[in-house]
């Protein structure tokens, strides 16, 4: 395992490269979620408050 | 708007099946709906994808001979590059039906293509400039490869300041085309640089498909991991465009059904 982790000494340019890589990536699928999360959150308070306000 | 859809539907329906078939693919609430519902199915095929492609990339293939251990960042930074280059395509595909058609969909996977490939470009940037200093002795250099590359980052990040600029979507849209359009002159040079000029960038490994100058263990998680690369675009496009069509459809009666159905 830490013959695996040392990279045959270039552990210092291949795990950054694979750590910023997982991170960018998983940002790029958990920020569109969490958007259309918000706005759903954000369209429902809307129609709620147009219904209390009485109009359709 | 009622009447117009109809008009739509009945000459789509004269022309055939497939522009039918086309037409509802390009309705907003039918692709919201149909891409909610693909979307967990390409989630799981990309999560395989990684996993078979990340052990057989960093555990099976062996050690290469020239450059040790170091070689394996290859695993990311060829999936990275060439995503980059394809997303554009699909940029700029989709900017220009965008443009010709006024197909609304397409304008919208073109606005959300952009920062996805912008974050691939970051990615082959920034692995390949890990992957250069053990290698050539230096972070970045110059050169027509590295370079060409370097501005297909600022052709996505003048495409997504330009979306941000227009505060009229279908006009940023067109907009948009016209600048995707005119850069895809980039992509050629890209992928030739490494013939037409001399370079430290080392030349196409694995599209010289007579002989591919690389192992077929090495080969194989390479190609698992373009695959898996290819489907996390699938998946963060179709997230990023099922936001991006709500948000402009938000007076729609079907948004509005939706949101008290849910």
């Amino acid at each position: 395992m830490a013959e695996f982790l040392a990279m045959g000494g270039y552990a210092w340019y291949v795990w950054p490269a694979y750590g910023v890589t997982a991170i960018v990536l998983i940002a790029n699928l958990l920020l569109p979620l969490r958007h259309r999360r918000h706005l759903l959150r954000q369209l429902r308070t809307i129609a709620r408050q147009r219904t209390h306000n009485g109009r359709p | 708007m009622s009447e117009s859809q109809t008009d739509d539907s009945l000459s789509s329906a004269r022309r055939g099946p497939w522009r039918a078939a086309f037409h509802r693919l390009g309705s907003p609430p039918f692709f919201y709906r149909l891409s909610g519902r693909l979307l967990p199915w390409f989630g799981i095929l990309c999560a395989l994808a990684f996993a078979a492609g990340l052990y057989g990339g960093l555990v099976l293939a062996p050690t290469d001979y020239q450059q040790g251990e170091s070689y394996r960042i290859i695993y990311i930074h060829v999936p990275a590059a060439w995503m980059s280059m394809f997303v554009y395509m699909v940029l700029a595909i989709t900017g220009g039906i965008g443009l010709i058609w006024r197909m609304k969909l397409a304008e919208v996977v073109a606005r959300a293509s952009a920062p996805i490939g912008a974050s691939y470009t970051f990615l082959a940037l920034l692995t390949g400039s890990l992957w250069g200093k053990p290698m050539w002795g230096t972070w970045w250099v110059w050169d027509a490869r590295l370079t060409s590359e370097l501005i297909l980052l600022f052709l996505y990040l003048g495409y997504m300041a330009l979306q941000a600029a227009i505060d009229d979507r279908r006009t940023a849209a067109r907009a948009g085309a016209v600048l995707a359009l005119v850069g895809v002159i980039n992509l050629p040079i890209i992928h030739y640089s490494v013939e037409w000029w001399s370079t430290l960038h080392q030349g196409p490994t694995v599209t010289k498909f007579d002989q591919p100058s690389i192992a077929l263990s090495m080969l194989v998680p390479l190609l698992l991991m373009a695959l898996a690369f290819k489907l996390h675009y699938v998946v963060s496009l179709l997230a990023r465009v099922r936001g991006e069509i709500l948000d402009s459809e938000r007076r729609a009666a079907w948004v509005e059904k939706l949101l008290v159905e849910s």
